[in-house]
C-alpha cells in the first residue's frame, strides 16, 4: 500500500471510528442494550401489529366475553365490551411509539435553535426569546389541545402536534442551560480567536458539546410525553375513540380496577416498559458519547 | 521602511456596568515592531489581558473603548467592521490562552482543531493539503502526527498547550500574543515550552507579545519590555534597560526586589506593601502613590508625566526636571 492509500485509509478509519467507536462503548453497557432491546421489540411490535393480532379482534365488541380474564383465547384477556385487550395493546404500540418519536424530534427542531440563540448570545435576544417561551408555557397544555383540536378536529396527527408545540419551552430550556454552560469555556474564545463566527461556533462547538445533555434530557422525557398523550386522549381531544392508545386503555380501565385489574396492568406494564426502555438506552447514549468517560 | 507592526495609541478601555466604571486599560501607548518581542509585565489585575483581547476585539459586551487607536498595519483596528476583523483574527494576529486543559474543545481530536484553524482562513482548501499542513505544524511543534487523531484529555499538559501553539502559528499570524502561556505548567515544562516558542519566533519571524508575570520569562524571551500598573504603562524599554541599570520606576524596583534570592541568606521576603488599587476608584495623582516607598506631594496630586531617556521610558515625577 503506496503513501497515498495509507492516508486515505487513515482518514476514513477516522471518520468510521466516531461512530463505531460510540457503538463500541454502548455495547459494553448492559442495562443501555436491554433498553435497546426492549425497544427494538416494541418497534418489531408495532411494525409488525396486524400480523401479530389482526385489528378487527381490537375493536369487535362481544357483550358475552365481558371482562373475561387472561386465558388462551384472549391473552391479556378482553375489556368492558369485550374486546380482546391483547390486540389493542399490540396496537396501541403504534400510536405510543410514533407520539413519543415525533413529539420529541418536532420539539427539538425548534427547540435546539432558540435553545442555542437564547443561551449563546444573551442579553435582549434570551430576554425577548424566554418571554415568549414563558407565555407558551402559561397556556395550560389541556387548552392548548382544545384549541388544535377545535380549530383542526381530533386525530394522532393534531395530537403529536398540540404534544409537541407543549414541549418545546422545556426542550428550549435544556439546551440554553447546557449552552450557557458552555458558552464561557475556554476553547470557545480560542476559536473565536482564530477568527471563528459565531453560527460556526454554535454548530461546530457548542451544539456537539451539549448533544449528550440534550439527549439525556429529551429522552428522560419521552415517557412524560406518552402519558401526557394518554391524558388528552382520555379527554376525547386525542385520537378518537376506538383507537387502542393506550391512555385511552388506561382511563377505560380505572372503573374496573377492583374486578377486571388486567384491563389495566397490561397496557400499564406496556407503557412502563416503552418509558424505561427510552431512559434505559438514553443513558447509555450520553456515557458512549463523552470521549472522557474511560471505557 | 516601516517596521512598526502594531501601535497602540493612547488606548482608553473600561468596563461599564449598571453600578460602576470599571478602569482597567489607561490611555497606554505601546509599539511593536516586526519580529520583536514585547514583554508586558504585571501583577493580576494590572490590564494586561484587557491589552490583549482588546487588540483583537474580543472583550465582552461590558467593555467600551473610550479613547485611542489600535494600529495593525496602519490600519486602525478599532474602527475595523467585525468581517473584516474576522479576516484577522488567528490570520493575521493569532492569541493562545493561560490554561491548555481548557482552550482545547475536549470532545474534538486535536487534529481536527487544528484543521479547523486552517479551514477558517483557507476555505478552499482541499482535505488532503489540510492535513498535509496539520502534519507540518504538528512536527514543527514537536508532536508526532500519529497523535492527530488524539482527544485533549490523552495529551499532557505540556503537549496540550503546544497543539494550542501549533493552533495559533498554522497560518503563520505576524502577531502572536500570548497571555501567560506557561504559567499553568510545571517548570521543567515551562522551559521547553519557553525555548520551542523562541525557536519558532526565529524561524517565523512572527512578532509576539509575551503577557507575563514572571520576569524569569521575560528574560529569557524578550526584546522589550513594558511593565504594566492599574492599567497604566508605568515603565518600558529594552530588556537590558529593564533589567539592569540605576534608573526605575519604584514598582519596577520593588517587583525586582521581591524576587526571592537563593544564593543569599534571607528569612523574610520583600514583597511591596499594600494592594494594586481598586479600578473602580483610582487614586488622584499617581497611581503607585499609596505604595510607593519614595512618594512625594506631588504625586497625590498630579498624575506623573512619561520622562524618556532614549528608548527607557518611566512615568514617575522622580524623574521630571
Amino acid at each position: 500500500m503506496d503513501h497515498k492509500d495509507q492516508q486515505k485509509n487513515q482518514q476514513m478509519h477516522v471518520k468510521q471510528n466516531k461512530w463505531h467507536e460510540t457503538w463500541r462503548r454502548l455495547k459494553k453497557n448492559k442495562t443501555a442494550i436491554l433498553g435497546l432491546v426492549i425497544l427494538i421489540v416494541f418497534v418489531l411490535v408495532a411494525i409488525f401489529a396486524d400480523v401479530i393480532a389482526p385489528y378487527d379482534k381490537g375493536i369487535k365488541m362481544d357483550s358475552k366475553n365481558r371482562f373475561a380474564n387472561p386465558s388462551f383465547q384472549n391473552l391479556f384477556g378482553t375489556d368492558a365490551y369485550g374486546r380482546d385487550v391483547f390486540t389493542r395493546v399490540i396496537h396501541g404500540t403504534r400510536y405510543s411509539l410514533s407520539i413519543g418519536f415525533f413529539a420529541t424530534i418536532l420539539s427539538m427542531i425548534f427547540g435546539i435553535p432558540l435553545g442555542a440563540i437564547s443561551g449563546y448570545y444573551g442579553g435582549k435576544v434570551d430576554n425577548i426569546i424566554m418571554r415568549l417561551v414563558d407565555i407558551l408555557t402559561s397556556i395550560p397544555a389541556i387548552m392548548l389541545s382544545l384549541v388544535v383540536v377545535t380549530v383542526f378536529g381530533a386525530s394522532l396527527v393534531n395530537l403529536i402536534i398540540a404534544i409537541f408545540i407543549a414541549r418545546i419551552p422545556a426542550d428550549v430550556r435544556v439546551v440554553r442551560s447546557a449552552v450557557i454552560t458552555l458558552v464561557d469555556q475556554q476553547y470557545i474564545e480560542a476559536s473565536r480567536s482564530g477568527g471563528a463566527r459565531d453560527l460556526h461556533i454554535i454548530i461546530r462547538h457548542i451544539l456537539p458539546n451539549a448533544v449528550g445533555t440534550i439527549i439525556v434530557q429529551s429522552t428522560m422525557n419521552v415517557g412524560q410525553l406518552i402519558i401526557r398523550a394518554s391524558g388528552l386522549s382520555f379527554l376525547g381531544l386525542g385520537v378518537p375513540t376506538p383507537a387502542p392508545e393506550w391512555g385511552t386503555l388506561l382511563s377505560e380501565a380505572r372503573e374496573y380496577l377492583r374486578s377486571a385489574p388486567h384491563m389495566m396492568i397490561f397496557p400499564g406494564v406496556a407503557l412502563i416498559l416503552v418509558a424505561l426502555s427510552i431512559n434505559l438506552l438514553g443513558d447509555g447514549l450520553r456515557d458512549a458519547l463523552d470521549p472522557k468517560l474511560k471505557s | 521602511m516601516n517596521d512598526e507592526l502594531l501601535i497602540l495609541k493612547d488606548l482608553e478601555v473600561v468596563y461599564k456596568t449598571d453600578f460602576e466604571t470599571v478602569h482597567a486599560v489607561n490611555k497606554i501607548n505601546l509599539t511593536i515592531h516586526k519580529g520583536k518581542t514585547l514583554g508586558i509585565v504585571g501583577e493580576t489585575g494590572a490590564g494586561k489581558t484587557t491589552t490583549a483581547l482588546s487588540i483583537l476585539r474580543l472583550l465582552p459586551h461590558t467593555a467600551k473603548y473610550k479613547t485611542g487607536s489600535i494600529f495593525f498595519n496602519d490600519e486602525d483596528l478599532i474602527a475595523l467592521p467585525e468581517r473584516e476583523m474576522l479576516g484577522i483574527r488567528g490570520d493575521k494576529i493569532a492569541m493562545i490562552f493561560q490554561d491548555p486543559m481548557t482552550s482545547l474543545n475536549p470532545i474534538m481530536t486535536v487534529g481536527s482543531q487544528i484543521a479547523e484553524a486552517i479551514l477558517l482562513h483557507n476555505s478552499d482548501m482541499n482535505s488532503q493539503d489540510v492535513q498535509n499542513k496539520v502534519d507540518e505544524v504538528l512536527r514543527l511543534v514537536g508532536i508526532s502526527p500519529d497523535r492527530k487523531n488524539d482527544y485533549p484529555h490523552q495529551l499532557s499538559g505540556g503537549m496540550k498547550q503546544r497543539i494550542v501553539i501549533a493552533m495559533a502559528l498554522v497560518c503563520e499570524p505576524e502577531l502572536l500574543i500570548a497571555d501567560e502561556p506557561t504559567t499553568a505548567l510545571d517548570v521543567t515544562i515551562q522551559a521547553q515550552v519557553l525555548a520551542m516558542m523562541r525557536d519558532l519566533r526565529d524561524r517565523l519571524g512572527t512578532a509576539m507579545i509575551m503577557i507575563t508575570h514572571n520576569l524569569g520569562i521575560v528574560a529569557q524571551i524578550c526584546d522589550d519590555v513594558a511593565v504594566m500598573y492599574a492599567g497604566e504603562i508605568i515603565e518600558s524599554g529594552t530588556m537590558e534597560e529593564i533589567f539592569s541599570g540605576q534608573n526605575h520606576h519604584p514598582y519596577t524596583t520593588g517587583l525586582f526586589g521581591s524576587l526571592p534570592d537563593l544564593s543569599s541568606l534571607r528569612s523574610r521576603l520583600s514583597p511591596i506593601s499594600g494592594l494594586m488599587p481598586d479600578p473602580t476608584n483610582l487614586p488622584e495623582g499617581c497611581s503607585f502613590s499609596p505604595r510607593c516607598p519614595k512618594v512625594m506631594e506631588i504625586c497625590y496630586t498630579e498624575k506623573p508625566k512619561e520622562y524618556c531617556f532614549g528608548t527607557h521610558c518611566i512615568k514617575c515625577h522622580l524623574f521630571g526636571s
